[in-house]
């Protein structure tokens, strides 16, 4: 029988003329893409093991690499799609669950795409960032309904204010666990964040002990593995949040394999080296929202109610109401991941399939918990598929208080999205713990170019706002009178809450 | 300004249309702290001194102090369209209030008003077995949101005590003249000229905005507009008109009576010092603007603005916290002034003591000496 499996999706386009024959390519695929044939003295590619990552491109010193899109197709069929082909023969060779990495990539509506957002003309003048203040401060945790000043002698805050985060700029890395991704990642992580003035958040691998110098600028994830969870870990922190979901996976757990469970992580995570990293779908002690309070203060007493406890979930169609139960359970901030959400391993039908858009996600939850009056009483963080600061923005003015990057701060690093970071072999060293591949990425170098990328987004949010003729980001919070939807339909502009495009105030 | 959405079911003179209120404005305030009384004319002729800044399509005025032999009742001003609209709101307003007495808003016939719609006004004491929680003022809230909401041609300017707005479509010194302002006496008046791009004004529309007592002139236009009005939406303000002064009004209700600060603070979390400013206080204050910007950002009001509060108490003026909107304060012989301009001032008052441009988002409060607020 004729071997039934897919195709490669790339071909190498090797320029033999520029070719030099310096084997880089060779040596540096963690796919075993090229080899050196010293007899013929040419580098012959296999091109079925590419996943498309780009690294051997970049690094190549003559420029002789360009990976493409491989054009052989099926016959075109819009039902029978390459990808719905291909993953039958995956399958029919396995037996087995399709793993991938990364967010959603199919073709669903990115509502971002569909909003526009305002700005001053005449009336109201619009301020410019570089010439006015322009304040981003932003911050997280759980706030007063009204405050009350003691006028007795001088006047005092009589209002006791429950624990915050103050973040510079209104966003914040999203959790990627110690194991997901490598040592360096995670200290390029924990450093810009801190030089930066945000949070970066663990994920659910534990904190390493040499990241605990980070922990003022860390917000460490207890998740339903329990990784790496300790007394010390949880006061390491400056906020706990209690993992219920991630956007790429809703409805089930987390799966670190064996083979990236090195001594360092052995330890970080509290399990035997070599074995696989198995968070379960529920916490085994949450089952109804009762259970989420008890957890919630137990964590609350367990820091002696100084820092701010939140709940992450993944955007499902019950969001709003599950975010309201949440609330009202004591939870000080609700990080909300939408259905594009990255992941470092996710069942491919599951990824694709399941949860909602954060921009939907965003709206209902402020809308409900305005209508309940219970907006003040937590941060909403939204996380799930940021590409750029414009995205930011409108999640800002849909009603969130800051968002959670991840994917952006990876491809900030190197990353181009190959979606392939369960296999471990990541050739930029982000998404990997094999010491050849993990070195690559020098942390200096990261972290500048992470912070880069923070300052430039801010910069731009700065010049968005200013021109609406805002100057501080709490006027654009919530603030959707600053959008409009463009090719939207009646109901989607209703449960975003938004106007569409050329009607007036 | 007023926004043109989802505004509610008016037709004919009152409601002509609903549309943007932007640009120009000027604004006048004049109090005397001492309690003393002086006729309306004096602010009629600094707002009219000031004419470029209007364009004739809305003027109004604020009067405190005016109604000493009914100044334990609610005074209400009403705009009706039709008699139909009128039968409505009194059937409404008898079920719930004593009248005390009922009568048309006296004018004098001015041919450069047009068309102005019924005006009448009602001296009101609330029955007490209508007043659910023994605080009449939000009873009193409750029945002009109503009214203004629910019953169609019908509008109530003004519903404060011992105070009145008179307002109307036309140039402000006209609309002064109209209702005869000259004939009455307060101890503080706020005077507004409209200039709205774009629109034929409504009667309703013009400015002060009042609620209770407070009255608000404005000029300026907020780009927080969308979440200042979903924050009061928490609290069970309904923004029907889609105007910035409904939404600063509000605000003020909001933070000064039932939050209970002082203008001091309430500047301070409508247009808060930017963070750099509040790290280099001392302590005490540090901590609580910090604690203020915290819980009430979605108050601050964003873009720019100037604008006059009346109240019992006095006037308030205050700017946006870039000050992109001009005011000036004068002082003489136990008068604040506040203008738009400083021809406003010196039109009424040629040599103040002192005059000065408050600092953006600095209130300059005018206060009754001998009344607590």
């Amino acid at each position: 029988m004729v071997k039934s499996s897919p195709p490669s999706g790339f071909l190498i386009d090797r320029d033999d003329e520029r070719c030099i024959r310096c084997q880089a390519c060779a040596r540096m695929c963690s796919n075993d893409v090229h080899a050196y044939d010293p007899e013929e003295d040419i580098i012959v590619s296999d091109n079925t093991k590419c996943v498309g990552c780009h690294f051997c491109e970049a690094i190549c010193p003559t420029s002789a690499l360009i990976v493409k899109h491989n054009p052989s197709q099926y016959r075109e069929n819009f039902n029978w799609t390459s990808e719905a082909i291909n993953d039958i023969k995956i399958q029919a060779g396995s037996g087995g669950v399709i793993l991938t990495g990364m967010g959603c990539d199919k073709p669903y509506t990115v509502y971002w795409d569909h909003i526009l957002l305002n700005a001053s003309q005449v009336t109201n003048p619009s301020i410019d960032p570089l010439r006015e203040p322009m304040e981003l401060k932003t911050f997280i945790g759980r706030k007063p309904d009204r405050i009350e000043i003691d006028h007795s002698t001088e006047p005092k805050l009589a209002t006791e204010i429950s624990p915050q985060l103050e973040l510079e700029t209104p966003i914040m890395f999203s959790a990627m666990s110690y194991g997901s991704i490598s040592y360096n990642t995670c200290l390029a992580l924990a450093r810009a964040a801190s030089e930066f003035g945000t949070f970066w958040n663990t994920g659910e691998g534990g904190l390493h002990s040499d990241f605990y110098e980070y922990g003022p600028r860390t917000i460490v994830q207890v998740a339903s593995g329990r990784f790496g969870v300790t007394r010390e870990y949880l006061s390491a922190g400056a906020a706990i949040e209690i993992k219920i979901g991630q956007g790429a996976k809703p409805g089930i757990g987390g799966h670190l394999p064996g083979e990236k469970v090195t001594d360092p992580i052995s330890e970080t995570r509290m399990i035997p080296t070599g074995t696989d990293a198995l968070s379960p779908a529920p916490h085994h002690d949450i089952y109804s929202i009762e259970d989420l309070r008890q957890l919630i203060y137990a964590l609350k007493e367990a820091t002696r109610y100084e820092k701010p406890v939140g709940v992450k979930i993944a955007a499902v169609h019950n969001v709003a109401p599950i975010s309201s139960g949440i609330v009202r359970a004591g939870a000080d901030f609700i990080a909300i991941d939408g259905t594009r959400g990255g992941t470092g391993a996710a069942p491919k039908v599951i990824r694709d399939n399941v949860g909602i858009p954060i921009e939907m996600a965003i709206a209902v939850v402020d809308s409900r918990l305005r209508e309940e009056g219970i907006r003040n009483q937590a941060s909403i963080i939204a996380a799930g598929g940021f590409r750029k600061s414009s995205d930011v923005i409108k999640a800002i003015a849909l009603g969130a208080d800051a968002v959670y990057i991840a994917t952006s701060a990876l491809v900030a690093m190197g990353c181009t999205v190959c979606q392939k970071c369960y296999t471990g072999k990541c050739n930029w060293g982000i998404a990997t713990q094999d010491p050849y591949l993990t070195k690559r990425l020098n942390p200096e170098i990261a972290t500048r170019r992470l912070k880069n990328l923070l300052r430039a987004w801010s910069l731009e949010i700065k010049e968005m706002i200013g021109g609406m003729g805002i100057n501080a980001i709490e006027s654009l919070r919530g603030n959707r009178e600053q959008l409009r939807g463009t090719g939207l339909n009646e109901v989607e502009l209703k449960m975003l809450g938004i106007k569409p495009v050329g009607e007036a105030w | 300004m007023v926004k043109t959405r989802n505004y509610p079911n008016y037709t004919g003179l009152i409601m002509r249309r609903m549309e943007i209120d932007r640009g120009g404005c000027s604004l006048f305030g004049m109090m005397d702290e001492t309690g003393e009384k002086f006729s309306g004319a004096q602010v009629v002729k600094a707002i009219a001194k000031m004419q470029d800044r209007e364009n004739g399509l809305g003027g109004g005025f604020a009067g405190y102090g005016i109604y000493p032999s009914f100044k334990d009742h609610y005074a209400f001003h009403l705009l009706y369209n039709d008699e139909k609209a009128k039968e409505l709101t009194e059937d409404y307003l008898e079920e719930n209030y004593s009248i005390e007495k009922a009568e048309p808003i006296p004018t004098r016939k001015n041919t450069m008003i047009m068309a102005p719609p019924l005006l009448w006004r009602y001296f009101l004491s609330a029955k007490e077995t209508k007043v659910n929680n023994g605080i009449d003022q939000d009873f009193v809230v409750s029945t002009v949101m109503k009214i203004n909401r629910e019953i169609e041609g019908a509008f109530v300017i003004s519903s404060g005590k011992n105070m009145g707005i008179f307002k109307g479509v036309g140039f402000s010194e006209e609309v002064g003249k109209f209702f005869r302002l000259e004939k009455y006496k307060g101890y503080a008046w706020t005077a507004h000229g409209r200039f709205p791009t774009n629109t034929v004004g409504w009667w309703g529309g013009s400015h002060p905005f009042g609620l209770l007592d407070w009255s608000v002139i404005h000029n300026g236009e907020i780009s927080s507009y969308g979440i200042n009005k979903r924050y009061l939406e928490n609290f069970g303000y309904n923004c029907t008109l889609f105007t910035d002064t409904e939404v600063i009004t509000y605000l003020f209700d909001l933070l000064a009576r039932k939050h209970g600060f002082d203008f001091n603070v309430i500047g301070r979390i409508l247009a808060a010092p930017f963070w750099d400013e509040i790290g280099r206080l001392p302590d005490n204050q540090r901590e609580i603007c910090k604690a203020l910007r915290m819980a009430y950002g979605s108050a601050l009001v964003n873009g720019p603005f100037a604008i006059i509060i009346g109240h019992t108490g006095g006037i308030v003026g205050i700017n946006d916290r870039i000050k992109l909107r001009p005011l000036v304060a004068a002082r003489k012989d136990g008068i604040l002034y506040l203008s738009s301009e400083e021809s406003g001032i010196r039109e009424v008052c040629s040599s103040p003591d002192e005059v000065w441009m408050p600092e953006a988002g600095e209130p300059v409060i005018g206060k009754l000496r001998g009344l607590d607020g």
